[in-house]
């Protein structure tokens, strides 16, 4: 596929698109899970979304393109290179958006021997998998909930971790794999492992959008993209690029955003209320808010930013109750207007 | 092959009368699926393997220029053959890696051919799915990481005979024809269609020719339609109950596809009616409403008296395909004369509703539409992978330890990119008298092993809650125990799993927890004493909680409750009946919100309405029962629970 339909011609889904950018900010946020109905652009708005990343600096020739500066860990190479001091050389490269399409296979997820030149000189070396080509990006499953069980642990594992190991017959690698995790999937597919849902600091529910105007729309523009996707993508392209220096705007200004003890408070109320297991659940709230408002160029999180992101960094963090037929977005929301005075 | 032989012998021409004639939606599907096999997505064909569905494939091979791909895929293909991988024999061979490549990378410019596909794993389909929407192969297996174009169409195959048996909601949303190829009876004609078909030779199929496809791929990057079109499309969408997106989408493609076919640029308010009528009509999920219209009165009329439920049986002539108003409207040759667009709205969703399946409407009208049901039911979650029996599903690492089997392909192809390093190292570490050339062919080492797994639909527990309280148990306790047992042999005949919960006096106990045990479960059973209040809210919370452990282990549970729906101790145990309905009502609700499947069996000995109205809060069938032994209750409950998955799902 050539062509990617622009980010901001997506139409309407205002949640998903927020928590992609506020993961785009703050990667420290979580992955992004987005979970709905078939057919509402999931797995169109995170594939558009590569296009609106701004570039980042990391090392020539490393193969996990590490980071030459800062403290984030690097590979053994890098590490080794800091060491000594010696200078190492930088290139500006686009942010990884790594797709991990259904039917991959385990030493492709986490690397494995370099077959080609295994087979033809004898040489044992390490062929990086789909882990390190994503590191300090994204990564992203559609379908989630149909990755097989075993990848899953895996990716669990290296998630938590923020670091691969390889070891096999003497191949030991280890190396940096920190990205965000994007899934999206059909719950009517299946639902997913709770340990695997906890790991994405966002959760999204998309839903078709049911009025006849906007529906209209996503197929009109749908069908434009389609016929002419140069044109289209020109159109859009002022949109395209106001999203991305908001990205670029939001990710400089993150570290000034300070959080004050007021907002902390309000995210611990707001979790008791709704009972969320774990600290998880506020960290997450916390650092959506302040990417949130770093985002929209505020200098501090407030409750405005709280109760935007609550639902997506809550709603799969509730204890299901029975008692209450209402879906978790609804209770968020409801808890949200209680403590907050609507 | 010549079946338009001209020399046809008598009983040969019996036989073609008796053959169903492809209609001429089915004709329309296949024209207007050549003419764009990416655009369109595919199409569902329904129907068993026959000479109608032979026939509509044949027309479509015929349809499409020579030498375009179809490409089978067999119902358990494995990853390696759909999507491609290591050819580990050419890649020892050749002593680098060389690839092949999968089916969907072979049918570029094709067809892709699904087999059997409402038996198609989700996995599959969502392979195929994802395939479709990237036009791609994104191969990352076996050490080869490659990307592949590739654009084809899909043919589903659907045998589908049973309810729940359907084709994979990822894929049907993305193939805008469904075609139904269920025998329909020429001399049982009287359609308008029919008719036409019998001008046609039943054989030849034709309508459009090879080279009028050409031409209209040719043309069809210039066809335009109006914003009206869309505008209607996607209304009419939302009055069929159409949820889903790439429906509206994939009808604006068939409407462009129908106006190249007819060699027109622009997409005129016939294409968008019969786009409507082959792609929207047999999604709806709700008839629309007309308002100021008698004609859907007529329709709805006539296909409430079959049974709502023979869908897939032929419907009656009459009522299945009334004169689609699009051709009323080309014969009677009326000048274009500039309809606004809720005239045109109005028509295209006419010839929608006029091309709702009758057998599909019947079912909509009845409020039970089990497609939908099957659908959101989802049968992902019945399977389970990763035990030792079933059909095997791939190999991951592992070891042959307790019972895993070792998968030798996989063993060697894991193995195989080491050759050369390990002789290698064999050769350096070999003691320096040892003797030359008693080494192995092929160097196994413990890292290489993988271990096959296996995939296999989970077991079903029936769960049966018996209500031993006193009013119960005077009459229907003896009765339940014997169902219970008959039903036990016969679960245990499915290798399916049987538990017993019973409730009286304060609460509820497990008796039975879930086994496979004859012997322990009639122990259990016959010590079931009875008598006491009815607790029926913790009866409800109790099975809620056990169904929902054993929905954890991957197992499916059925809930079978046996109750006169009367509960009169509330959920602390205290008695009262006021506060026992309302901690029923909560109870029931939270079943219902854990989706269970259930069948409410009514013992009492007059059927009451409580009891269906407790049915219809918990989500679960309903079966009164009043008078019935043992053998007359196991085979309801047999029965009916198969069935009873059904509308537990659709209150989701």
């Amino acid at each position: 596929m050539s062509e990617q339909f622009p980010f901001s011609a997506i139409v309407g889904q205002d949640e998903m698109k927020l928590a992609i950018l506020i993961a785009a900010v703050d990667p420290s946020v979580g992955g992004v899970l987005v979970f709905g109905d078939r057919g509402t652009g999931k797995s169109t708005a995170v594939r558009a979304l590569a296009a609106m990343l701004p570039k980042m600096r990391a090392v020539i020739g490393c193969r996990y393109h590490c980071d030459p500066q800062g403290s984030a860990p690097v590979c053994e190479e890098c590490r080794a290179f800091k060491l000594a001091g010696t200078p190492v050389k930088s290139h500006l490269i686009p942010v990884p958006v790594v797709d991990l399409p259904l039917g991959a296979t385990e030493d492709r997820v986490v690397g494995a021997l370099d077959l080609e030149r295994a087979l033809s000189q004898g040489v044992k070396a390490f062929e990086p998998g789909l882990l390190a080509r994503a590191n300090r990006g994204f990564l992203y499953i559609d379908e989630v909930n149909l990755l097989e069980d075993h990848l899953v642990d895996l990716l669990i594992d290296v998630a938590a971790s923020g670091e691969n190991v390889v070891e096999r017959e003497g191949l030991s690698v280890r190396h940096p794999a920190r990205f965000v995790l994007v899934g999206s999937g059909n719950p009517e597919e299946g639902e997913l492992r709770p340990q695997l849902l906890d790991r994405f600091g966002l959760s999204v529910e998309v839903k078709t959008p049911t009025d006849l105007a906007s529906r209209v729309e996503v197929v009109r523009r749908r069908d434009q993209f389609e016929r002419d996707p140069d044109g289209f993508t020109e159109k859009w392209k002022k949109d395209d690029e106001r999203v991305r220096r908001s990205i670029v705007k939001g990710k400089a200004h993150l570290a000034d955003v300070t959080v004050p003890d007021a907002a902390l408070e309000r995210a611990a109320q707001l979790c008791m209320a709704l009972g969320t297991d774990g600290l998880r659940g506020e960290l997450t709230l916390i650092r959506a808010a302040r990417s949130l408002a770093a985002l929209q160029g505020a200098k501090s999180v407030g409750d405005e930013h709280l109760k935007r992101v609550a639902p997506p960094a809550l709603r799969h963090r509730l204890r299901r109750n029975p008692l209450d037929d209402a879906g978790s977005g609804v209770r968020v929301d409801r808890a949200v207007a209680e403590l907050f005075g609507a | 092959m010549t079946p338009a032989a001209s020399t046809a012998t008598a009983q040969e021409l019996r036989w073609r009368c008796a053959q169903p004639a492809l209609s001429i939606a089915a004709r329309h599907a296949a024209a207007l699926f050549a003419v764009d096999p990416v655009g369109t997505g595919g199409a569902v064909i329904r129907g068993l393997p026959g000479p109608s569905r032979d026939g509509w494939l044949r027309h479509l091979a015929q349809l499409l220029p020579e030498g375009t791909p179809m490409r089978r895929v067999p119902l358990h293909i494995n990853d390696e053959r759909l999507l491609g991988g290591l050819d580990l024999a050419a890649t020892l061979q050749a002593g680098r890696p060389v690839a092949q490549q999968g089916v969907l990378t072979l049918a570029d410019g094709g067809i892709v051919l699904l087999a059997m596909a409402e038996r198609l794993p989700p996995s599959t389909a969502a392979r195929v799915a994802a395939v479709l929407d990237t036009q791609e192969v994104a191969l990352e297996r076996d050490g080869l990481a490659t990307r592949h174009a590739t654009r084809f169409g899909v043919v589903a195959l659907d045998e589908g005979l049973a309810d729940d048996e359907h084709v994979a909601p990822a894929l049907l949303d993305r193939l805008a024809f469904s075609v139904d190829l269920h025998p329909v009876l020429v001399d049982a004609a009287g359609g308008p269609e029919d008719d036409l078909a019998l001008e046609d030779d039943l054989f030849s199929l034709a309508g459009w020719s090879a080279a009028d496809i050409a031409s209209a791929r040719a043309l069809l990057p210039q066809v335009e339609a109006a914003a009206e079109t869309v505008q209607a499309l996607v209304s009419t969408a939302v009055a069929l109950g159409v949820v889903s997106l790439r429906a509206p989408l994939l009808a604006l493609r068939v409407a462009r596809a129908s106006a190249a076919l007819d060699g027109r640029l622009r997409v005129s308010d016939d294409d968008a009616a019969l786009a409507a009528a082959l792609v929207l009509a047999p999604r709806a999920t709700q008839v629309p409403t007309a308002p100021s219209e008698p004609e859907p009165n007529d329709d709805t009329d006539q296909p409430q008296s079959p049974e709502p439920e023979a869908q897939s049986e032929p419907p009656p002539e009459d009522t299945s395909e009334p004169p689609p108003p699009d051709d009323q409207d080309e014969s009677a040759d009326e000048p274009e004369a500039e309809p606004s667009v809720a005239d045109l709205e109005d028509r295209v969703l006419d010839a929608a509703r006029a091309a709702i399946p009758a057998g599909l409407l019947a079912a909509l009208m009845s409020g039970c539409d089990r497609r939908a049901s099957a659908q959101v039911s989802g049968r992902a979650g019945a399977v389970q992978q990763g035990r030792k029996r079933g059909r095997p599903s791939g190999a991951r690492r592992g070891e042959p330890r307790s019972g895993a089997r070792l998968n030798v392909i996989e063993t060697l192809r894991a193995a195989a990119p080491w050759q050369k390093i390990r002789h290698a190292e064999a050769e350096r570490l070999r003691p320096i008298h040892a003797k030359p050339g008693a080494r192995a062919l092929v160097q196994v080492r413990r890292d290489d092993f993988h271990v096959t797994r296996y995939k296999q639909r989970s077991a079903t527990t029936t769960l049966f809650v018996v209500d031993a309280s006193g009013s119960s148990a005077l009459n229907r306790l003896a009765e339940a125990k014997g169902a219970v047992e008959l039903l036990l042999a016969d679960c245990y005949v499915r290798r399916d799993q049987v538990a017993v919960l019973a409730f009286r006096g304060r609460g509820a106990e497990l008796l039975l927890p879930p086994t496979r045990s004859l012997v322990r479960a009639k122990r259990s059973l016959a010590g079931l004493p009875g008598g006491g209040g009815t607790p029926l809210a913790s009866g409800i919370d109790a099975a809620a909680a056990l169904a929902a452990s054993i929905k954890r282990r991957g197992e499916t549970p059925i809930v079978v409750l046996l109750t006169d729906g009367r509960g009169n101790i509330a959920r602390d145990g205290s008695p009262g009946r006021v506060r026992a309905a309302e901690d029923v009502l909560l109870a029931a609700r939270q079943f219902r919100e854990a989706g269970l499947r259930a069948l409410l069996i009514d013992t009492s000995p007059q059927p009451q309405p409580s009891s269906r109205q407790l049915a219809d809060q918990m989500g679960a069938s309903y079966l009164p029962l009043p008078h019935a032994g043992s053998a007359a209750l196991s085979q309801a409950v047999s029965l009916a629970a198969r069935a009873a998955s059904g509308p537990t799902a659709v209150a989701r």
